[in-house]
């Protein structure tokens, strides 16, 4: 088993790419190693709808900054795994990282289940690693070398709940999936719902390739006194709950969550989707930001190179990772080493950082730093998003 | 002379302790060790389904399902009911095999298609179990699970992991060889040629099939365990379905009723995708052409196919 | 009555599309005694080939009509270059060809196609029909009726024609079939090819209301194997029951008691099916094929 026996998904830019770079800028780098970034991302599998646009966001990105002249005067060599949504197998490719290709830090863990089971590898070999899964275990309680750039879900609970008091709606009714992401959202809105004097009144689930949730829909629809409905999922799911709420003509405010908070989604759910809200980053609304918001400039850039390189439109998962790899670029640039300690100390240090996700502010305390300000309340309006509510 | 040093039970297990010996001389990093410690734990399970499918003739498309009641007995066991994780392992070894030998009475009257749906089924259904009920499995996500201690050795680390994964798939082999070899295993593959003569010539066939669908149970839960204990977490999707697919696969491609073949087709299965990482893309596509290739080409796995090739060219 | 009449719709709809596959397993299996796992990957085929040919500016009868197509060459290429070659296998192994093969075509879709989820316009408008206090989708209409004329067209093809005759009788005895100057290769061929048909013409259908992606065939395959385990393998009939009753099954189960276990309904069924009428509810030939 030599180690040329193992391909490695490399994007250095070309040869010629990097020749002319170094030529031109004639820079003392021209001998320096590349800095080697790892990513495990699920772009294969169940969840293969966060992972592919994760993956594909990161090439984007570090092609991008390379032909640029990559960081500190040395490319980025991105070292990129798929873990096909198995938890085991994202942890055999995060020690191959870590022993084998020798990263300096990692961008990845496309799900709650896979990043769990890579935690222990990086807080052992002492490398930083930047989540872009959701759940908020993964930074509670904090852990020295894991941080992570998606909101929680319990932030997500809260900017939905926060809405809903806002218009007075009381009694709701909550449909899940029984994926990871449902499961954990709907514990966190659970968890929350009484502070803001919201009562649940109907709590059902779908499987996560349920193909028709009418009969659990119809039942919440026959529960008395309910004003709203939150569904908490991702993947098609929330689409056809989304389609079978108009069928049934609930004709009461449904809130989605920021797992679907794509153009796509309102593609899938077609017309009923009209009237539907969902918290979510400023990305989906890139092009309706007033000029003076902060995020205007990243977000609009992150858009426009990914969609001409890809041809789909932006989601938030993609969001996620550029934000983690940008984090990562601006810890080694600040830190002027691609030392892993220096790395993670520099991420720790994050401050005011303007993503296309939040703007982010890191401490010791808390190793994601975005607060439910972050979270737009958006509502879909003539098949696109519009922004609503206060902030 | 050689033909028949060649068929003996000891020298299977002296290739499989050549081969353990060696991979920690030439591995260049722990992840290689980590990877051939992967490798010893699904070729146990493995071996599990060889008894089963390669002795008694029965298949199961949901092999998984046992493993996952190992596993998830190794984390529920410390967690939820407070006892060492060496104990859970055992008592979840059993239990596997307790719930196997319920089942087993109904599903292995089955035969052909209907019981590899009869165990699909049953796989499934474990797997969703251990989706839902998320109060004590953890949900999708999965759990935590606790180091696994042996006496007051706490093991850690992958150069551990390896001796350890190696050593309980020595065992497992030899206990697998015996059974082979022992009037059982006999009766056992008298059943996988016809059922029908076996039951003529006195054999039990009930309670042989039986027997080995709990074997299989009890091997696959202690791969489990140790997978969990290894990975200190478990998900479901240990239990799914297309795991349960890759133990046939294993078992087949490697070579029915192979102890060797076993470990062949695990470490087949599970090099496969690190090795192919360069064309990660296709990987799916590379994996279910590979299963096709050898179904039809090599029906009868590698090492069978490999032995006779040897004996012949030595006779 | 109105909640009875929403999940006897939501019950009816799904069953249609696992009646739908359960066909396609039946045809190839009273041919061939195969059981053919890839038979869900026909449906992705269907809907997913309709989705992109439509994106790529056909209409979409002719997208839907080349994508049956295709499926129904995969469906060929799959008899001829994976199920010929392995003749006289055991179950297993054929089991665990036809997995390959719905890996692989998994795998090549996901390259073709892309990872995404995607959907189909309605055929006919999307506004709910009113019936008695519920809600039916003029699509389920489409679903339940395109399910009823195929299994008609499926039957008058099998006991009218020469051709079905000839398909009967291979199934029947295929030693006695050749003895009769019958080509059994053609005839499992066209079981191959018209099996997939079924299932990318159910793709077709179902995609505006279950929307598809790449690995959308496995649930569909597990669920119509259940439908035509349920209602005794290799019988046209039970299958298209065994479909239905587990629709049916599992949105009364989710409407009623719980949804958290609706995905197991179908295999629990299996199993009791297994255990207590072991030949499935219309089953009437032996329970092993030898």
């Amino acid at each position: 088993m030599t180690k040329s026996a193992f391909g490695r998904q490399s994007l250095r830019a070309s040869a010629l790419q990097a020749l002319a770079v170094t030529t031109l800028l004639s820079l003392p780098a021209l001998a320096a190693d590349p800095i080697k970034i790892g990513a495990v991302l699920s772009a294969s599998g169940p969840a293969a709808f966060l992972g592919d646009p994760e993956a594909k966001t990161l090439k984007i990105y570090v092609e991008e900054l390379n032909k640029k002249g990559g960081v500190l005067g040395r490319q980025i060599e991105l070292v990129l795994y798929d873990d096909g949504g198995d938890a085991n197998k994202a942890r055999t490719f995060a020690t191959r990282l870590i022993e084998d290709d020798k990263v300096v830090a990692m961008v990845g863990g496309s799900t709650t289940g896979t990043t769990m089971a890579m935690i222990p590898v990086f807080e052992d070999a002492k490398v930083p690693f930047v989540s872009v899964a959701g759940a908020i275990e993964i930074i509670e309680p904090v852990r020295s070398f894991v941080f992570k750039t998606p909101h929680t879900d319990k932030t997500a609970c809260e900017k939905i709940f926060e809405d809903m008091k806002a218009r007075s709606l009381t009694k709701i009714g909550m449909i899940s999936g029984t994926d990871g992401f449902g499961k954990s959202m709907r514990a966190q809105c659970l968890r929350v719902v009484k502070d803001y004097g919201i009562a649940i009144v109907a709590d059902e689930s779908y499987g996560a390739t349920d193909s028709d949730m009418t009969p659990q829909l119809n039942k919440i629809k026959n529960t008395a006194g309910l004003q709203a409905v939150v569904n908490p999922g991702f993947g098609q799911g929330p689409a056809i709950v989304t389609r079978n709420y108009g069928q049934l003509s609930i004709g009461l405010p449904l809130y989605q969550s920021h797992g679907v908070a794509s153009k796509s989604f309102i593609d899938l759910a077609g017309p009923a989707a009209e009237g539907i809200r969902l918290p979510a980053p400023a990305l989906l609304v890139a092009d309706k930001l007033a000029d003076t918001d902060k995020q205007k400039t990243v977000v609009t850039a992150y858009k426009t190179s990914y969609e001409k390189a890809v041809g789909q439109p932006v989601s938030t998962f993609g969001g996620y990772a550029f934000d983690g790899i940008q984090l990562v670029v601006e810890a080694i640039q600040k830190a002027k080493g691609a030392e892993p300690q220096k790395i993670r100390d520099a991420l720790e240090a994050t401050k005011g950082y303007v993503g296309v996700t939040g703007i982010y502010t890191m401490s010791a305390t808390d190793h994601l730093g975005l607060g439910t300000e972050s979270f737009r309340m958006l509502e879909v309006r003539n098949g696109g998003w519009v922004e609503v509510g206060a902030r | 002379m050689l033909k028949s040093a060649l068929r003996s039970r000891w020298a299977t297990l002296a290739v499989l302790a050549l081969m353990i010996a060696i991979v920690p001389l030439i591995a260049p990093s722990a992840f290689y060790l980590r990877v051939a410690a992967l490798v010893w734990i699904f070729a146990l399970a493995a071996l599990g389904l060889t008894i089963l499918m390669g002795y008694a003739g029965q298949v199961s498309l949901g092999h998984a399902g046992f493993l996952g009641i190992g596993a998830y007995g190794v984390a529920i066991g410390p967690t939820h009911l407070g006892l060492s994780p060496l104990l859970s392992l055992i008592l979840a070894a059993a239990l596997s095999g307790v719930i196997a030998y319920v089942v087993g009475r109904p599903i292995l009257r089955l035969k052909g298609y209907y019981l590899a749906i009869a165990t699909l089924g049953f796989g499934l259904i474990l797997a969703l179990i251990f989706q839902s009920e998320s109060a004590v499995t953890g949900g999708p996500d999965g759990m935590a699970v606790a180091r696994l201690t042996v006496f007051g050795w706490r093991i850690a680390g992958a150069m551990q992991w390896y001796w350890v994964s190696a050593g309980v798939l020595l065992l497992g082999a030899w206990i697998a060889l015996n059974i082979a070899d022992s009037p059982s295993g006999r009766a056992l593959r008298a059943l996988h040629d016809s059922e029908v003569a076996a039951a003529g010539a006195g054999v039990d066939v009930a309670a042989k099939k039986l027997a080995a669908f709990v074997a299989a149970a009890i091997y696959a839960a202690i791969a489990g365990g140790l997978l969990a204990c290894m990975n200190g977490l478990i998900t479901p999707d240990a239990a799914s379905f297309m795991h349960s697919v890759e133990f046939v696969a294993m078992v087949i491609i490697g070579g029915l009723g192979s102890v060797l073949g076993a470990v062949v087709g695990a470490a087949f299965l599970i090099v496969l995708p690190q090795a192919l990482t360069s064309l990660q893309e296709y990987e799916q596509a590379v994996l279910g052409l590979l299963i096709m290739v050898f179904m039809i080409a090599l029906p009868m796995g590698i090492v069978p196919s490999l032995r006779n090739w040897l004996t012949e060219r030595l006779a | 009555m109105a909640e009875f009449l929403q999940l006897l719709f939501s019950g009816l709809t799904v069953g249609a599309v696992y009646a739908l596959v359960a066909l396609g397993f039946t045809l190839i299996y009273n041919a061939s005694d195969v059981i053919n796992f890839a038979q869900g990957d026909f449906v992705m085929i269907g809907g997913m080939g309709t989705v992109f040919l439509a994106a790529a500016g056909l209409s979409l009868p002719l997208a839907a009509f080349i994508a049956i197509l295709a499926a129904v060459a995969v469906g060929l290429l799959l008899h001829r270059l994976a199920i010929e070659p392995a003749r006289g296998a055991s179950p297993v192994a054929l089991i665990m060809i036809t997995i390959g093969a719905s890996i692989f075509i998994k795998g090549v879709a996901q390259v073709v196609f892309d990872k995404q989820f995607h959907s189909l316009p309605a055929f006919t408008g999307s506004d709910p029909i009113a019936l008695g206090g519920a809600t039916i989708l003029p699509q389920s209409l489409w679903v339940v009726g395109g399910a009823i004329v195929l299994f008609v067209a499926l039957y008058l093809f099998l006991e009218r024609t020469l051709l079905g005759k000839a398909v009967l009788a291979t199934a029947a005895n295929r030693l006695a079939a050749r003895l009769v100057g019958i080509n059994v290769k053609v005839i499992l061929a066209l079981a191959f090819g018209v099996s997939a048909a079924i299932g990318a013409i159910a793709g077709v259908l179902v995609t505006p209301i279950t929307l598809t992606r790449y690995d959308i065939g496995t649930l569909f395959a597990l669920k119509g194997f259940a439908a035509a385990m349920v209602g005794g393998m290799g019988h046209p009939l039970g299958a298209v029951v065994g479909g239905v009753l587990i629709g049916l099954m599992e949105a009364f189960g989710a409407g009623y008691i719980s949804s958290t276990y609706k995905d197991g309904v179908a295999f629990l069924a299996i199993l009791l099916v297994l255990f207590f009428m072991p030949r499935g509810l219309f089953g009437g030939g032996s329970v092993e094929r030898v």
